[in-house]
């Protein structure tokens, strides 16, 4: 990562009818990093996207990508970025070769000239090259359309969802990709709704309803955390939400797989006043701990 | 003996000679909330298309709410709830033109769609919302009103096809509330989810690889047999062994 700014956004808003997609945005990302846009549908991460891809005008507000402003130099901005919509943009009559060479061309270039970009994630398909790109799993269209985006040696790649209905294990190899990829110098900037994978970003932006709710590095947004967080396991966990939930000093208390995380204020009551409530209304195998919030937990917490 | 909601025996389903579905049996019992976990392309889609009568088995035994896959389709149709999050509501309805467009298609007269919609609405605490435009509604509302919809009917099972991809984490969590609560009054809920703390509010979960289901038990059985400290940990042990592609 450098100090250098890849992409600056100053008070984007756009609005769709009454519908404020996005809500006076300000972002900076710096060059060579893994930027996430972490948050739900409808929260304006497509929106902005087509902001700074220069495919849609905002209502207000400036945008640049590596300098180049996103309405005054559109067409620099279009030849020096990648951009792989939360659709992937493949053409299904073609093959995967044919795919690739389409991308390289409409970019004045050769698949051959830039191989090595594409290398580790193109090899991994290649022994399917004269597959039609319709006939290919999700995974495999998934590397093919990162292969596109990346054909021509773009600045910076845009990512709008890769993972979205990914299964687990495939998204924890997309973002081993990723890495690789940011350490050939290219900035990224990638949308999920998926909060497991802000761990895996330099920075990130948390945004909600056209409006960006906190940014930082992972661990700054964490450390910003006002409470204290006990996760509660034992027992029927729907049953416990309902006893705890009510409670005089519990701030919030959300299931998170086999445990409850229950936010209670610094100076609030601690762990044996929960152990005994859980006691008092019959939930005896009940453990309480101290625990680290994760990003969900600050999410939970802003939304 | 427990009453069942689906059994299914040596189901397969081929297409040309694609295994999709090689052999699988399993069966979920009235009330129960079962997670049907797989990667991508394990072959979930394709059989769940079977259990929603929507596709014929290859080969294979089974019934779901009562009534044959092989031969009873549009009985299982009929008796069914679904709900996904790419299909559900239309939004350019209101509440109530949504709540009837079902119960019609579910074969609800008018005087029992009228009473479906005053109880359901009451229920949801949304009677002020009744000539609301869905496109117009918050996304955890249509969210509870489209899984009140699909069971406009009253069906003892509902399929839910990934009903929270892309949910916010707070809509997401009362979602789940919503499905626990629709257990708790004996409805079977048959879910597909790729979040894995999901899958830890599932009474049992079945995980497929390549076609076959690979592993069947509760979350904690599973966490203790393949020694993961969550279903994460389980999932990626058991579908990162997958050999093939979609």
């Amino acid at each position: 990562m450098s100090d250098r700014t890849a992409i600056k956004v100053e008070g984007i808003s756009k609005s769709y009818g009454a519908v404020k997609a996005l809500d006076d945005i300000n972002l900076e990302i710096s060059e060579g990093e893994i930027y996430g846009l972490i948050g739900p549908d409808g929260a304006g991460k497509t929106s902005l996207f087509r902001v700074l891809t220069t495919l849609t005008l905002a209502d207000s507000g400036t945008a640049s990508v590596n300098g180049r402003d996103v309405v005054a130099d559109y067409q620099d901005i279009r030849r020096t970025i990648g951009y792989m919509p939360g659709h992937f943009a493949l053409y299904q009559d073609l093959s995967v070769e044919e795919n690739l060479n389409f991308y390289a061309t409409v970019f004045g270039t050769t698949v051959e000239a830039n191989y090595d970009t594409i290398k580790d994630i193109y090899s991994q398909i290649e022994m399917f090259k004269t597959r039609k790109a319709r006939a290919l799993s999700g995974g495999m269209k998934q590397k093919l359309a990162l292969c596109c985006a990346l054909v021509h040696k773009p600045e910076v790649l845009f990512l709008d969802e890769p993972t979205t209905g990914v299964d687990a294990v495939s998204r924890k190899e997309f973002w081993v990709m990723l890495k690789r990829i940011k350490e050939s110098g290219v900035t990224i900037l990638v949308s999920t709704p998926y909060m497991d994978e802000a761990s895996m970003c330099d920075r990130i932006a948390l945004i909600l309803n056209g409006r960006i709710i906190d940014r930082g590095t992972p661990q700054e947004i964490i450390s910003r955390y006002p409470d204290r967080l006990y996760a509660v396991r034992g027992g029927n966990m729907f049953r416990i939400l309902k006893i705890l939930r009510p409670l005089d000093g519990v701030l919030r208390c959300s299931s998170f797989g086999s445990e409850c995380h229950v936010a209670m204020a610094q100076d609030g009551p601690d762990s044996s006043f929960l152990l005994d409530t859980l006691k008092d209304s019959g939930v005896e195998d009940s453990s309480v701990e101290l625990v680290n919030p994760g990003i969900e937990d600050c999410f939970i917490r802003l939304s | 003996m427990e009453e069942k909601s689906v059994v299914i025996r040596n189901l397969v389903k081929k297409f040309g000679n694609f295994t999709a579905v090689d052999n699988i049996s399993f069966e979920v019992s009235k009330g129960e909330i079962f997670g049907f976990l797989g990667a991508n392309g394990a072959g979930k889609t394709t059989a769940m298309r079977i259990l929603c009568g929507l596709s014929r088995p290859t080969s294979g035994e089974g019934t779901v709410a009562g009534f044959r896959i092989k031969d009873q389709q549009e009985s299982i149709k009929r008796h069914i709830g679904y709900m996904s999050q790419k299909f559900s509501l239309y939004p350019d309805l209101k509440v109530w033109e949504n709540i009837e467009l079902f119960g019609g298609i579910y074969g609800l007269n008018d005087r029992q769609i009228a009473a479906k919609t005053d109880s359901m609405l009451k229920a949801l605490s949304m009677e002020n919302a009744r000539d609301m435009y869905i496109r117009d509604m918050p996304l955890g509302w249509k969210q509870k009103l489209a899984f009140s919809i699909a069971m406009v009917h009253d069906p003892e099972i509902v399929f839910l096809d990934e009903p929270t991809g892309g949910v916010d984490p707070v809509t997401r969590r009362n979602f789940w509330e919503m499905i626990y609560e629709a257990a708790g009054r004996d409805v079977t809920v048959f879910v597909t989810t790729h979040y894995m703390d999901e899958a830890e509010y599932c009474d049992r979960v079945s995980v497929m690889v390549d076609g076959r289901i690979e592993a069947l038990g509760s979350p904690a059985e599973l966490k203790e047999t393949y020694g993961a400290k969550d279903m994460d940990g389980v999932f990626t042990k058991i579908a990162g062994r997958a050999e093939r592609g979609e």
